[in-house]
């Protein structure tokens, strides 16, 4: 590339307070919170245009994640949000809930075009720059900064901000699995009519295959060692959704799907052409082997961090995600953060085993946000906002924030809404924190407030009052057939827990 | 760490609570529990608080604290949770990571399922627990 052409695309190499590496929406929604901030960073990616994995996935082009047109709230309000999990977040009324906007009628779930116009439009009208083409290569450092080296040459900086997906193929190491190829190299569905179609795991990514190839495939094995999970029993978004049950039906029916609790022992060539699947049975131990003509292994994904664990950024698990702070900064290496899908590694409260949604667009838009104003105070000495309250609002406070409050609808059991209850400086709004950070840290006196569910799908608020110096003590307060919160009973029982607290909070 | 699948089931070989487990059954654990990390410091059960889940250490090193005061430290092959579920009723005690920590983790709603599919861990963990019972009696 010609230097005259290097210097004229944004954000060339050089020393910058931040460098965000990505372009999908983690990417982009940390650039929007450090723009808003006004902290000067440079945004690069590998790809050619916005979107992340939303370019390419998922295969059979309608997304998981709802954004419902017509919503008992106006689009232009926060609570909006709680209905539409594809938009970003923005303050300015041109930026926001655009996704909507871009749906043409025939589901509530956008299609994949749809979901890459809406991040592509995203950039375009909240003003965000990013440098294309630019593939962050490798890692050092140098004195107090990080030093990226890029296709395009080298980035310094404080703070480096990863959002760069858990994208990378995960294969197992089990013997056979490199003649296979993996869910990202699935091919047009038609290619696949009349095979006999061996799918390795029963996760959604698994399911989604399995729904789309239905009515090409002869015939579909799904194996995995442990029993597929449903959504709509697990009461949240772990297991397979309710878009992906028709696999299920077949089976039921004998019409040509299987879906098997078996470990992979070893997959081989068979001799007339095609694989042969040695399986144990997760029920008895027995060995089964199963002929097929295609294998998919829908095994998940890793993370692409490249040498950041050369640099001492320790990573856990087969998937490989960066072991990290309830800011998303990496536990071993301060000044590195993570934005996007990789948030997922930080596990929070996770009560009754049921994960947050950081996986997702509407769980890492707010973890996003989190991370940013983290890093404004700590590294950039900006003080955010903390209105303050006056004592009689506060309950009524709390719990419209607990039926209404798309942060904690999305990321239940792990974003609270926060007020610190400091006797000299009145009751302050300190927004929306991780509520495993809020619980633990020794701050000053607070109350927050998050939603949850419990083992039986029952949604409920859950309050935490902290006193200075002392561990919070959680109180759950009572649901509602219609989720809304703000009951007497409610009220009540609120008011007389923060009596004491707020007692000398008074300014 | 991050770790292979057969590294995970190599590990998880290697320690006294699966220790009776076939290798496709380990396969099993290993996908029917999730890897979690947690840094220095933070609180993974809490005292009094509902919803716990059931979790055993890969690598690293928690305490186990009482109304702020440390009874007793757990380590790579030990587990904890398991009694504030089986109970019914929240923890007791606050585990608290004092070194980087590697867990197995299980919800809460899945443990008793767990161990009625695995009855060679419910023994072992039987053992444990009789273990802990004697330590604490003596």
């Amino acid at each position: 590339m010609a230097v005259a052409e290097l210097a004229e695309r944004p954000f060339p190499p050089g020393d910058y307070p931040v460098v965000v590496v990505g372009s999908g929406p983690g990417g982009l929604q940390t650039s929007y919170f450090l723009k808003r901030l006004g902290i000067e960073h440079a945004v690069i990616s590998a790809d050619p245009a916005p979107g992340g994995m939303f370019r390419r996935f998922p295969f059979f082009q309608r997304l998981l994640s709802w954004t419902k047109p017509y919503a008992p709230v106006a689009r232009e309000d926060r609570w909006y949000q709680w209905y539409d999990w594809n938009s970003l977040l923005a303050d300015e009324p041109e930026a926001r809930a655009i996704m909507p906007t871009l749906m043409d009628g025939t589901s509530s779930f956008p299609s994949r075009p749809e979901m890459e116009a809406n991040l592509a439009a995203f950039v375009e009208r909240a003003g965000l720059t990013v440098r294309y083409d630019c593939r962050w290569e490798s890692t050092r450092r140098d004195d107090e900064r990080f030093v990226l080296a890029t296709s395009d040459g080298e980035y310094r900086c404080q703070t480096a901000i990863f959002a760069v997906g858990v994208a990378e193929p995960y294969l197992p190491d089990t013997p056979g699995f490199d003649l296979v190829s993996h869910y990202v190299e699935t091919r047009p569905a038609e290619t696949y009519a009349g095979k006999r179609l061996f799918i390795v795991g029963k996760e959604n990514s698994g399911f989604e295959l399995a729904t789309g190839l239905l009515q090409w495939a002869q015939r579909i094995v799904l194996a995995s060692p442990r029993p597929a999970k449903l959504s709509v029993n697990t009461h949240s978004l772990l297991g397979v959704r309710a878009r992906y049950v028709l696999p299920f039906e077949d089976q039921n029916l004998g019409g040509g799907v299987f879906i098997l609790n078996a470990s992979i022992e070893r997959i081989e060539r068979a001799a007339g052409g095609g694989f042969r699947i040695h399986c144990i049975r997760s029920e008895n131990g027995a060995e089964l082997s199963v002929e097929a003509d295609e294998v998919i292994a829908a095994t998940g994904f890793k993370c692409p961090l490249l040498d950041l664990p050369d640099l001492g950024v320790a990573v856990f698990g087969r998937s490989g995600l960066p072991a990290m702070t309830n800011y998303y900064e990496s536990a071993t290496v301060p000044g590195i953060y993570f934005a996007g899908t990789i948030g997922q590694g930080v596990s929070g409260m996770k009560k009754y085993g049921l994960p947050a949604n950081s996986g997702a667009v509407h769980g890492a838009r707010y973890n996003a946000r989190t991370m940013v104003y983290h890093v404004a105070r700590t590294h950039f000495g900006i003080e955010l906002p903390r209105p303050e309250v006056k004592p009689d609002a506060l309950v009524d406070l709390l719990l419209s924030e607990a039926t209404r409050a798309p942060e904690l609808w999305n990321q239940k059991s792990y974003l609270a809404r926060a007020f610190s209850l400091d006797a000299g400086a009145g009751i302050r709004d300190e927004g929306v924190v991780p509520l495993a950070q809020f619980v633990d840290e020794e701050g000053p006196a607070g109350v927050a407030i998050a939603v949850e569910t419990d083992d039986l799908g029952d949604i409920h608020p859950a309050v935490y009052v902290r006193e200075t110096g002392r561990p919070a003590v959680e109180t759950l307060l009572a649901s509602n057939p219609l989720h809304d919160f703000r009951s007497v009973e409610n009220r009540a029982q609120l008011s007389s827990l923060l009596a004491g607290a707020t007692a000398g909070v008074v300014r | 760490m991050a770790m292979t699948q057969q590294e995970l089931v190599d590990m998880l070989s290697s320690l006294t609570l699966f220790a009776d487990l076939t290798r496709p059954q380990l396969e099993q654990v290993a996908h029917k529990m999730t890897e979690e990390s947690f840094p220095v410091g933070q609180r993974i059960l809490r005292q009094g608080f509902t919803g716990t889940g059931f979790y055993v250490i890969l690598d690293g090193e928690v305490a186990v604290r009482i109304d702020g005061r440390d009874v007793a430290r757990l380590a790579k092959g030990d587990f904890f949770g398991e009694m504030s579920i089986l109970l019914g009723e929240p923890p007791v005690a606050d585990i608290v990571t004092t070194r980087q920590l590697n867990v197995l983790h299980l919800g809460g709603p899945e443990l008793e399922g767990f161990l009625r599919d695995h009855p060679t861990v419910m023994f072992r963990m039987l053992k444990a627990l009789a273990m802990r019972l004697r330590n604490a009696s003596r």
